[in-house]
């Protein structure tokens, strides 16, 4: 009956994770760093910082990235704080509304905006792409923080407020730090998918402005595996320092994207 | 009503304004001949006619097609895969359930790039032709940890002595999954379904690297051909438009299946 034991049911699924997830990375890693021809070498990323058109991409995609966190944090944070505060707001409607166009594709969403920058007459270029960035991922920092501070129990800012905090003050010493988390989750959750879109700047732009991934995409679509490879690599280290610092708060809630 | 809820309020409903004026327009647009969007000529439901009648070009009928049979295939596979598995890592224990539960957690967080390149060079390595099955099973990757996700939760509000019981009352490990976890399962399938399906029809950048060169495309990698080559197709737009209210109706209907859920609890 050794079959029949419960644990084993999941050996199938093991191997399909050792074949299609674990496998495709020891292979970008193997491209990477030249063991396809047979020997360890580190030239596929000495020509990344020797090619400044790339590493000056990579630099201003992270730039992008940055800017684009901030503002959703900016303009979400108090769309949260809003949303969770039964005092100002009631409608629980509201907050689904927020979250359902995460479930629209990105390029739709994207052309729509290109639309809309069309519609008004706006040109196409730096701000378009942020603001399009902005708006195809504000709804992934409001979601967290709205989650953290539902959850936060009102009693703590209500002692600070009976201790004599003003509302400033009880907001900044009490609110926000308690809602790191969410924060922190939220930054991480607009942060990655903002260092590692392609298509959408060319589409926003006009072709103008290059992001990182279209950088691998190209190099990827050329034939160059090895350098695309090492490329993806140098996207998959940013995306691990960035995840290093969010790991101390455990807590977060995770996969709670409904 | 004071100030301070007015103005709350009016920030909540000037964000949403904005964050669905895009669709709106396109939706507004999709009711017009024009092929220039922007440009309003008269009231007319052509786009939608010759949307569903097939009289666009063939490719993107075909692009629909692909979409929604990849989407089925993937969403059954990565269910029954994630239903099975689920249970058994649910019994694992110790440093094997740590391993798996990091390796199932990898499609989750990479990026979808990273996803698509990884196995692009896989199916290089491997030498197969990439098209349909290639595309099938790279959505079964990443679709299957949310199964996975979604089924948990069940598992740990079971008692696992019910399944116990039925074998000690003389039904086969078959009958008591049939009978025994399998209702108990059932709502996490679903929802793992559901959303195995919509990561599925939403998927561009993993469709993008595995769909080979044969021609094969999905809605979204034929919307970004022809967004590239400069203007879109108009009948693009009543199709973004039913994609729109399917996705809302789609959601709204798990929301109210998971509170119902929540409430019989």
């Amino acid at each position: 009956m050794r079959l029949f034991r419960r644990s084993a049911w999941a050996l199938p699924y093991s191997i399909f994770l050792m074949i299609f997830v674990v496998a495709p990375m020891i292979i970008v890693a193997l491209y990477a760093f030249g063991f396809r021809e047979g020997h360890f070498t580190l030239q596929h990323f000495v020509k990344f910082c020797q090619t400044p058109e790339d590493y000056r991409t990579f630099v201003y995609s992270i730039e992008i990235a940055i800017i684009t966190t901030v503002f959703c944090l900016l303009i979400g944070y108090p769309a949260a704080w809003i949303m969770a505060n039964s005092k100002l707001h009631r409608s629980k409607v509201t907050v689904l509304l927020f979250i359902l166009p995460m479930w629209i594709n990105m390029l739709i969403r994207t052309l729509a905006t290109v639309a809309l920058f069309d519609f008004v007459h706006a040109p196409l270029g730096e701000s378009a792409l942020i603001f399009g960035m902005v708006y195809n991922f504000l709804p992934f920092m409001i979601y967290p923080i709205y989650n953290v501070l539902l959850k936060m129990d009102p009693s703590y800012s209500e002692a600070a407020q009976d201790l004599g905090a003003s509302p400033w003050k009880v907001f900044w010493k009490v609110t926000v730090p308690l809602s790191f988390p969410g924060i922190m989750s939220g930054i991480l959750m607009v942060f990655m998918p903002t260092i590692s879109t392609f298509a959408v700047a060319e589409l926003l732009t006009m072709n103008k402005i290059k992001l990182f991934g279209t950088t691998i995409q190209e190099n990827i679509n050329s034939g160059m595996w090895n350098y695309g490879a090492a490329l993806a690599m140098i996207m998959l280290l940013i995306i691990g320092i960035t995840m290093l610092f969010s790991k101390e708060n455990d807590e977060t809630e995770k996969g709670g994207l409904l | 009503m004071n100030t301070r809820k007015i103005l709350a309020n009016s920030y909540i409903w000037i964000l949403l304004i904005l964050l669905y004026a895009p669709m709106v327009i396109i939706a507004i647009f999709s009711f017009t001949e024009a092929k220039v969007l922007g440009n309003w000529t008269g009231f007319s439901t052509r786009l939608y006619e010759n949307l569903l009648s097939g009289g666009v070009s063939s490719g993107l009928i075909q692009a629909i097609k692909n979409t929604l049979i990849i989407g089925i295939i993937s969403a059954v596979l990565a269910t029954i895969l994630g239903g099975i598995s689920a249970i058994g890592i649910h019994h694992m224990i110790g440093r094997k359930k740590r391993v798996i539960n990091f390796c199932n957690s990898i499609p989750m967080l990479n990026p979808d790039i990273i996803t698509g390149i990884s196995l692009f060079l896989l199916f290089v390595a491997l030498g197969v032709t990439q098209g349909y099955t290639t595309v099938v099973l790279a959505h079964v990757t990443f679709c299957t940890p949310y199964v996975i996700l979604s089924v948990m939760p069940k598992l740990k509000q079971m008692n696992d002595g019910i399944y116990e019981a039925a074998l000690d009352l003389g039904a086969t490990p078959a009958i008591a999954l049939r009978k025994v976890i399998l209702p108990q399962i059932r709502p996490g399938l679903i929802s793992g379904f559901i959303l195995s399906f919509t990561l599925s029809i939403d998927d561009f950048a993993v469709t993008l690297f595995t769909k080979g060169n044969e021609g094969l495309e999905t809605l979204s990698t034929f919307i970004y051909a022809d967004a590239r080559k400069g203007g879109l197709t108009p009948e693009l737009r009543p199709l973004m438009t039913i994609i729109f209210v399917v996705v809302l109706v789609l959601l709204i209907g798990i929301n109210l299946f998971t509170h119902k859920q929540k409430e019989k609890q």
